[in-house]
C-alpha cells in the first residue's frame, strides 16, 4: 500500500491546521456563513438534514487494519458508532459536531486520510476496481495510476472550481467493476502494438439528471502521457463547461453539446502544450508508487481443511458460493464482506464490525482491506484455508451475509433519512424489499440480480445501471418510487428504461416481487439471468407485471 | 481605488504598468501572435466560484508569456495560492474587499510554493 | 382571489450541532417544533425569516416551514419536515431519542 511521505504528511497536516482556524472564525463569527460554506465543502463537512456530515476520502477504495481501526475508533469517539460506506468508495459519518471536526481531522491524518475534495466543484476521490491487484483478469494493478492522480488533482491550483464535480476511476481489468462509463473520465487498462500498458480514455458518463454512456476520446493512451492528457481534458472542460446552469455543467452536457470530434480536437491540442510542462517528475514518482503496491507474499500452505469445512457446513458453503471471486493464485480467494445482513442499513458498519474487519484483514488478508462501490468490504488476499475462520468470525458480528451479487445486495444511497437534497427515502424501501425477499425464500433461485435505490434524481445510488432501479421522488407531498429496468453497470454499460409511473412507497414492495415472479416465469432457464430474460423478452411483459395488461401505455 | 496582492502584503495599486484587459473566458490563442510585445494582462475574476481564470493564467504561461500577470476581481484570500500557483505574479480587491479580507489573511497564504504537489510533479526528471 | 395563507414556522439548522430548530415566540431557538412561533401571514413571515437569516451566529439556512395546528401546538406537514422532528428511520437517532417526541 501507499504510505504518505514526508511531503503528503505536510499537506495534510497543514490543511487540518487551516481548517481548525476557519472553523475557530466561524464559531467566533468572523467569518460568514456563505465565506465558510466552500471552506468545509473543500474538508467534506456537508450540513444535512439532522446535523453535520463528515465524508471520508479512501483513495480507490483501499484501507489498510490501522485505517480501518481509526475509522472504528472515530465512529465511537465523534460520532454514533457507525460509518456509511458509499458508492464513491468513501466513508462518511453523519453525526459530527462542527466543533470537534478539526479533532477527526486530525485524528484521520494520524492515519495518512482526510477528507480533502470529497466535496466542491472539484475533482473527486479517484475510484478503481475493488478487486485490484487480486483479479484473475487484471493486465495490471491499476492503484499506482490512481495514486499518481490523486496526487496531482490533490489541491490542483486550476482545478478547485470547475463548472462543476469531476468524477475520475481507473481499472486494470477486462471485467469493468469500476464503473468507468460512467464518470466524467474512466480509464481502462489496455495493452498497446507492443505489449505496453497504456488506458482507453472514456469522456462523458454520468448519472444524475441526464443519465449517459461515457464515449471513447482516446484509444490508447501510453502510461507516460497519463497526467498532462488527463489535465488537457479537465482545462478544456474548465474553459468550455457551462456555469449557467448547475444541471448542465457536468462535462458529459459539455460533450453533447460541441460534439466529441471537437472536444478531442481541443483536447489533444491542449495536450501538446501540458506535455511540455511535465519534466519526467511524474514518471520517476510513478516507478515510486508502484514500488508501494508489490504482489502480497503468498503463502504456500495445504487448503483441504476447507474442502473439510465446506462438506461439512452448508452454511459456510453457501457463504462461499455467493461471496467469494476467483483470485490470480489458485489458492487464494477475494472475500466479499456483504453489509447488508437482512434488517441492516446497506453500506452501514458498527465500530464493532469495523474492527474485526481490521483484526481479519491484518490475520489473513497481506493488512488490506477495500471499499467497493457496492458498498461492500473486501477481503483481497485471503488463502483458502483461512475461510472458514473468518466466515465464524463473521458470523459472530453479523457480517456472514451470503447474499453478494443477489437481490438483497443493494445500492442504497442514504435518502431523506439524512441527506438534504433527497425528495424520498431509499434506507426502509431498501429494509422492506430484503425482508419481503427472505420471507419468499426466492433469492437465490433468483440468483444474480441488481437492485439499486437513489433517493432523488442525482442518482448517488446508480439507479440508471441497475438490473432494477428505483427512484424515490417527491409526488405532491407523498414519497413515490419509480422503475427503471435492465441498466448494466459493467463494460457492457447500458442505461436502464423507465417502466412506467412510480408507485407509493406502501405499494414499491410489492411492484418488485410481480418483477421477480415475472422474470422466474419467463427465464428458459435457471442459468439466465435477469438482465438476460429483459434482454431477450423486452420490456413488455414486466410491464405487464407492474401495471396490468393494457394499463402500462396510457397510464399517466 | 484598489489594492494590489503579493507575497509580501497590501500595496495601493498604482498607474505602474499597461495591462491589456481580458475576461476568463477569453481563448488564449487568440493572443498567442502578440504575445511577446504584451507587457502585462490583467484577467477578471466575475466570480470566486468561477475557476476559469486559473486555467487561462496557466495556458499563458504555457505559451510562453512572460510578462506581468494579474487577477482582478472576486477572489478570495484562500484562492492566493492558487492564482500564484497558475502563474498570476498578484492579485487585485477592491477597497472592500481588502477590509473584508485583511492583508494578514492574505500573508498566511504567501507560502504558496509550500506544500506544492504540482511542484512535486512537474520538476525536470533528476 | 389570493390564496389562503397556510400557516408556517420559521426553521433552520443549528450552527454547532447542526441538528433542526424552530424560531420560538421569544425570538430564540427551540428544537421542540411544538414551541415554534406560529406565523398566520406572509408580511410576518418575511419579516420574520429575514431577521432568522441574520442570526448566522446561531444557525444556518433558515427557512419557512408549513404547518398545521395540532393538540400540543404546530405540527409538520411535508414528510421532510416530520423526519426533520424525529431523526432517521433506520437507527433512533436524533431528536427521537429524547423520550417526549412521539414517533
Amino acid at each position: 500500500m501507499y504510505r504518505y511521505n514526508d511531503f503528503d504528511h505536510g499537506f495534510v497536516r497543514e490543511r487540518v491546521r487551516q481548517f481548525r482556524s476557519q472553523v475557530q472564525a466561524r464559531i467566533d463569527g468572523v467569518i460568514s456563513e456563505d465565506e465558510f460554506k466552500p471552506l468545509r465543502l473543500m474538508n467534506g463537512l456537508y450540513l444535512q438534514l439532522h446535523a453535520y456530515m463528515l465524508r471520508v476520502a479512501i483513495p480507490y477504495g483501499t484501507l489498510s487494519s490501522a485505517q480501518m481501526r481509526a475509522l472504528a475508533m472515530i465512529s465511537q469517539r465523534w460520532d454514533k458508532g457507525y460509518g456509511h460506506f458509499t458508492t464513491r468508495q468513501n466513508i462518511q459519518y453523519n453525526w459530527p459536531k462542527l466543533r470537534d471536526v478539526p479533532d477527526i481531522l486530525s485524528d484521520l491524518a494520524d492515519v495518512e486520510m482526510h477528507a480533502i475534495q470529497t466535496s466542491g466543484n472539484t475533482i473527486r476521490n479517484i475510484t478503481a476496481d475493488h478487486f485490484a491487484g487480486a483479479a484473475r483478469d487484471e493486465i495490471a494493478d491499476p492503484r499506482p495510476y490512481a495514486e499518481l492522480i490523486r496526487q496531482w488533482s490533490t489541491d490542483h491550483p486550476e482545478f478547485q472550481f470547475l463548472p462543476r464535480k469531476f468524477k475520475i476511476a481507473v481499472t486494470g481489468s477486462s471485467d469493468d467493476r469500476a464503473v468507468t462509463r460512467a464518470h466524467d473520465i474512466g480509464l481502462r487498462m489496455a495493452r498497446g502494438q507492443d505489449g505496453d500498458i497504456g488506458f482507453e480514455v472514456i469522456v462523458g458518463g454520468g448519472l444524475g439528471r441526464t443519465p449517459v454512456i461515457g464515449e471513447v476520446l482516446r484509444e490508447f493512451l501510453p502510461v507516460q502521457d497519463l497526467l498532462p492528457y488527463i489535465e488537457a481534458i479537465v482545462s478544456v472542460y474548465n474553459m468550455l463547461g457551462r456555469r449557467d446552469n448547475k444541471y448542465k455543467a457536468r462535462i458529459k452536457i459539455t460533450v453533447r453539446e460541441n460534439g466529441i470530434d471537437k472536444i478531442r480536437e481541443l483536447v489533444e491540442a491542449e495536450f501538446i502544450l501540458r506535455r511540455a510542462s511535465f519534466g519526467g517528475a511524474d514518471q520517476e514518482l510513478l516507478a515510486r508508487i508502484k514500488t508501494a503496491f508489490p504482489a502480497p507474499d503468498f503463502i504456500d500452505a495445504p487448503i483441504a481443511n476447507f474442502k473439510t469445512a465446506l462438506a461439512a457446513n452448508d452454511d459456510f458453503a453457501t457463504w462461499v458460493e455467493t461471496n467469494l471471486s476467483p483470485h490470480k493464485n489458485p489458492d487464494y480467494a477475494i472475500v466479499t464482506i456483504s453489509l447488508k445482513t437482512l434488517g441492516a442499513t446497506p453500506g452501514d458498519a458498527t465500530d464493532t464490525q469495523m474492527q474485526v474487519m481490521a483484526n481479519l484483514a491484518e490475520q489473513f488478508s497481506h493488512d488490506e482491506l477495500r471499499v467497493s462501490h457496492e458498498q461492500n468490504i473486501i477481503l483481497p488476499h485471503v488463502h483458502k484455508s483461512h475461510l472458514a475462520e473468518i466466515y465464524a468470525r463473521l458470523a459472530d458480528v453479523q457480517l456472514a451475509a451470503a447474499n453478494v451479487g443477489l437481490a438483497s445486495d443493494f445500492i442504497a444511497c442514504p435518502g431523506m433519512d439524512y441527506c438534504t437534497l433527497a425528495t424520498a427515502r431509499s434506507i426502509p424501501i431498501a429494509q422492506e424489499i430484503a425482508a419481503r425477499i427472505d420471507e419468499l425464500k426466492i433469492e437465490r433461485d433468483v440468483g444474480l440480480l441488481k437492485i439499486k435505490i437513489s433517493g432523488c434524481i442525482n442518482a448517488c445510488g446508480h439507479h440508471h445501471l441497475a438490473h432494477i432501479g428505483i427512484l424515490g421522488l417527491d409526488r405532491a407531498g407523498v414519497e413515490n418510487y419509480q422503475i427503471t429496468l435492465g441498466g448494466d453497470a459493467t463494460q457492457n454499460a447500458e442505461i436502464g428504461k423507465r417502466a412506467g409511473p412510480g408507485f407509493p412507497a406502501d405499494e414499491i414492495v410489492s411492484a418488485i416481487e410481480r418483477l421477480l415472479e415475472a422474470y422466474l416465469a419467463q427465464r428458459t432457464s435457471r442459468t439466465e439471468t435477469f438482465l438476460e430474460t429483459y434482454r431477450r423478452i423486452g420490456i413488455e411483459p414486466f410491464k405487464i407485471a407492474l401495471y396490468g395488461d393494457g394499463k402500462a401505455n396510457h397510464a399517466a | 481605488m484598489s489594492i494590489i496582492v503579493t507575497d509580501s502584503g497590501f500595496a495601493p495599486a498604482g498607474a505602474d504598468s499597461h495591462f491589456l484587459d481580458i475576461d476568463a473566458g477569453h481563448p488564449p490563442t487568440d493572443l498567442a501572435d502578440e504575445l511577446n510585445n504584451i507587457e502585462a494582462i490583467r484577467i477578471e475574476f466575475a466570480s470566486f466560484a468561477d475557476g476559469r481564470g486559473f486555467t487561462l493564467a496557466r495556458q499563458l504561461r504555457l505559451m510562453g508569456f512572460g510578462g506581468r500577470l494579474r487577477a482582478r476581481g472576486q477572489i478570495m484570500c484562500e484562492q492566493y495560492a492558487m492564482a500564484r500557483r497558475a502563474g498570476f505574479d498578484e492579485v487585485e480587491i477592491s477597497d472592500a474587499d481588502a477590509v473584508r479580507q485583511p492583508q494578514e489573511n492574505w500573508l498566511a497564504r504567501a507560502n504558496w510554493a509550500a506544500h506544492d504537489y504540482q511542484s512535486q510533479l512537474r520538476r525536470p526528471s533528476s | 382571489m389570493s390564496a389562503v395563507f397556510k400557516p408556517k414556522a420559521v426553521t433552520a439548522n443549528d450552527l454547532l450541532e447542526g441538528d433542526a430548530v424552530w424560531l420560538n415566540v421569544a425570538g430564540g431557538w427551540t428544537r421542540d417544533i411544538r414551541k415554534a412561533a406560529i406565523i398566520e401571514d406572509e408580511a410576518k413571515g418575511q419579516s420574520l425569516l429575514a431577521a432568522a437569516l441574520q442570526q448566522e451566529d446561531v444557525v444556518v439556512d433558515a427557512y419557512l416551514a408549513e404547518i398545521r395546528i395540532g393538540e400540543d401546538g404546530p405540527e409538520p406537514v411535508h414528510f421532510r419536515e416530520v423526519f426533520r422532528t424525529r431523526g432517521p428511520s433506520n437507527y433512533r437517532h436524533g431528536k427521537q431519542e429524547a423520550d417526549n417526541v412521539p414517533l
